[in-house]
């Protein structure tokens, strides 16, 4: 203890620098609503808004949110989006809400999030603040009976990469980072004060089947498995794509190579040669000829992605199916009887 | 009416008498959560509830948010320019939204909501004024919803009499969260899909015991037989279609087999995406 009451400010303001991990999201219970409410409304339009809250060591807590406008391609309303937000803290400190932002939220159709756009944002936030986190709401799954909410960070090695905007092979070998690693799902709290707690129990109806318990039981889940499945032909398609690419790159490569090699001998037999003949050996490399120039390697980032897409799609496939099975065979013990 | 050329005094009955009005849950969590933020020597929050009217005249409360006010005595001060920037602010992101009418926190009508009732008059045709007691006052919580009747003399306003209209509380909204995750104060974790399932199944279990039992016992003579029951119990059993047992079996095999095939489908891809993972690195360290 002694030790610690010596440090002087200075030694405590660098120990403060080093961040802990963020470990869990808390959310109000609130900011679900909110979300909820504003992606249901506009679905199956993509909304996105910002979130408010406080950052508390490991915990990052969200204590409120405030939607956007639906976004128009035009610079003076891209202007008045900007007023917007700043009004909108302004007037939301005014009767004591936190107002620091601490990330963005956003909807989606079937969890298909995994963008570029989604990296951009998320680097544009987290240029201004330490900590961000970005909230996925899925209305499509919702009506599912699942609350499909989930809170994601981009990896420290990625953002890294991505600042250097190099996803050769050479590097993420280097970095050891898979499609695995791009984006990380924290875990999800959610807190209650206590006075909305007194009132959600007052008001719970006495009935003990819920709406959510309906929609668990709807036992048509075939149109939602059939899009979920076309999403993952489509990516599928785009990543054959995009390996095509690599393959064509990977011929050019050796191609090249090949070229190189042939015109590597034929100097080398030249300057035999002409060390025989008593001239100056001329040099073994050429950087005006244009078999040297290197082919540009195309980045992976585009394939990680639509690698992070295609799994995701199957998980979901998954945990509908499974809860299918479940129904069915509900279905068959009950007819049983 | 023919009696308004005498003096008599008169109710001014609202136009529709059916009028009600539903609540959205986040209302009353925004209500709440202004309360507990509210400023340290303020005894109350009031704010303006956004919404719209439904076809059958029921006023539908969807968003609200607070607006600061200092109320003393006898006059109440609402900060009228921070209610119209929240106002355009909230058009920019809901258009269809519109304000309905005005909460504040508090056991029933109280001195000054007179007053304020007669600014938001002046906004919209007949206001719903949301009380939402946030002491406990009465041990429970009470959610109340006014409107506000005129009583004139002749041509002469005398006073205004706040009526109370029904209120849905129903929130099917929330019950798709789940009250469990909404009504305690720390939850840990977001249920999965399964975890869901189990308790969904659970509930029916009990249910479908519960209904057993009752019908046990009132053919063993132990309850009275209660009509309403017995006729909601045989349009349940008549809602199971009736099929022969090879059709049914046809069905659910059908299916299952159809489920399992696009399980094996999502399996094989991400087989693919590991192996491909696999290869890709091994072509990078040659």
């Amino acid at each position: 203890m002694a030790g610690s009451t010596a440090r002087s400010f200075l030694q405590v303001a660098a120990t403060e620098e080093v961040a802990s991990p963020l470990r869990v999201v808390q959310i109000e219970g609130l900011v679900i609503l909110k979300i909820i409410k504003h992606c249901k409304e506009f679905s199956p339009a993509l909304v996105t808004g910002q979130l408010l809250g406080l950052d508390v060591g490991s915990v990052l807590e969200v204590t409120n949110c405030f939607p956007f406008p639906i976004r128009e391609e035009d610079e003076e309303i891209e202007a008045d989006g900007a007023n917007y937000q700043l009004e909108m803290m302004r007037c939301l400190r005014e009767v004591n809400v936190d107002n620091n932002t601490v990330g963005w939220y956003q909807s989606t159709i079937l969890g298909s999030y995994q963008t570029v756009e989604l990296i951009e944002t998320f680097m544009n936030y987290q240029e201004n603040i330490r900590r961000c986190v970005c909230i996925i709401y899925d209305p499509s799954r919702s009506n599912q009976g699942v609350l499909a909410l989930k809170a994601l960070k981009l990896s420290d090695s990625f953002m890294e990469l991505y600042r250097a905007n190099n996803f050769t092979g050479e590097k993420l070998r280097e970095k050891n980072l898979s499609w695995v690693d791009i984006f990380e799902e924290i875990p999800i709290k959610v807190s209650n004060s206590a006075l909305i707690s007194a009132f959600m129990t007052e008001l719970e109806s006495d009935t003990p089947v819920t709406q959510c318990d309906y929609d668990r039981l709807q036992l048509s889940t075939n149109p939602y498995m059939e899009r979920n499945m076309e999403f993952l032909i489509e990516c599928m398609d785009d990543l054959s794509v995009e390996q095509q690419k690599f393959q064509y790159y990977y011929r050019n490569l050796s191609r090249q190579q090949s070229q190189q090699q042939t015109w590597l001998q034929k100097r080398r037999a030249e300057n035999l040669a002409r060390k025989a003949a008593g001239e100056e050996p001329l040099p073994e490399e050429d950087p005006s000829n244009p078999i040297f120039k290197p082919i540009p390697e195309p980045s992976r980032l585009e394939s990680f992605l639509i690698t992070n897409q295609i799994s995701n799609y199957c998980n979901q496939i998954n945990g509908v199916a499974g809860q299918s099975f479940n129904r069915l065979y509900l279905m068959k013990a009950l007819h049983d009887k | 009416m023919a009696a308004s050329e005498h003096t008599v005094l008169q109710f001014n009955a609202p136009s529709t008498k059916s009028l009600s009005a539903k609540v959205h849950p986040l209302v009353i969590f925004n209500i709440c959560d202004c309360y507990v933020r509210r400023p340290d020597q303020a005894e109350r929050v009031i704010g303006t509830l956004l919404g719209s009217v439904l076809p059958d005249g029921t006023v539908d409360i969807r968003n609200s948010y607070a607006v600061p006010h200092t109320e003393s005595s006898d006059q109440v001060a609402l900060d009228i320019e921070y209610h119209h920037n929240m106002l355009a602010s909230h058009q920019k992101v809901n258009p269809k939204e519109v304000i309905v009418g005005w909460y504040s926190t508090g056991l029933g009508v109280t001195g000054g909501s007179a007053l304020i009732h007669d600014f938001y008059s002046r906004e919209v045709p007949n206001p719903v004024h949301l009380t939402v007691d946030t002491g406990f006052r009465n041990g429970e919580g009470n959610i109340k919803a006014y409107i506000s009747v005129n009583l004139a003399l002749g041509d002469r306003q005398l006073a205004a009499q706040f009526q109370e209209i029904p209120l849905d509380l129903r929130m099917v909204e929330a019950e798709r969260v789940g009250f469990e995750i909404l009504k305690t104060t720390a939850v840990d974790k977001l249920p999965n899909d399964l975890e869901g399932m189990e308790v969904t199944m659970e509930r029916l279990l009990t249910l479908i015991d519960d209904v057993y039992k009752h019908v046990d016992d009132v053919v063993e003579g132990r309850m009275a037989a209660d009509n309403s029951i017995g006729r909601f119990i045989a349009d349940t059993v008549a809602s199971l279609p009736k099929l022969s047992p090879p059709a049914f079996d046809k069905l659910v095999n059908d299916s299952m087999q159809d489920q399992l095939l696009v399980l094996y489908l999502s399996s094989m891809a991400r087989t693919q995406l590991g192996l491909a993972e696999k290869l890709n690195t091994a072509a990078q360290i040659l």
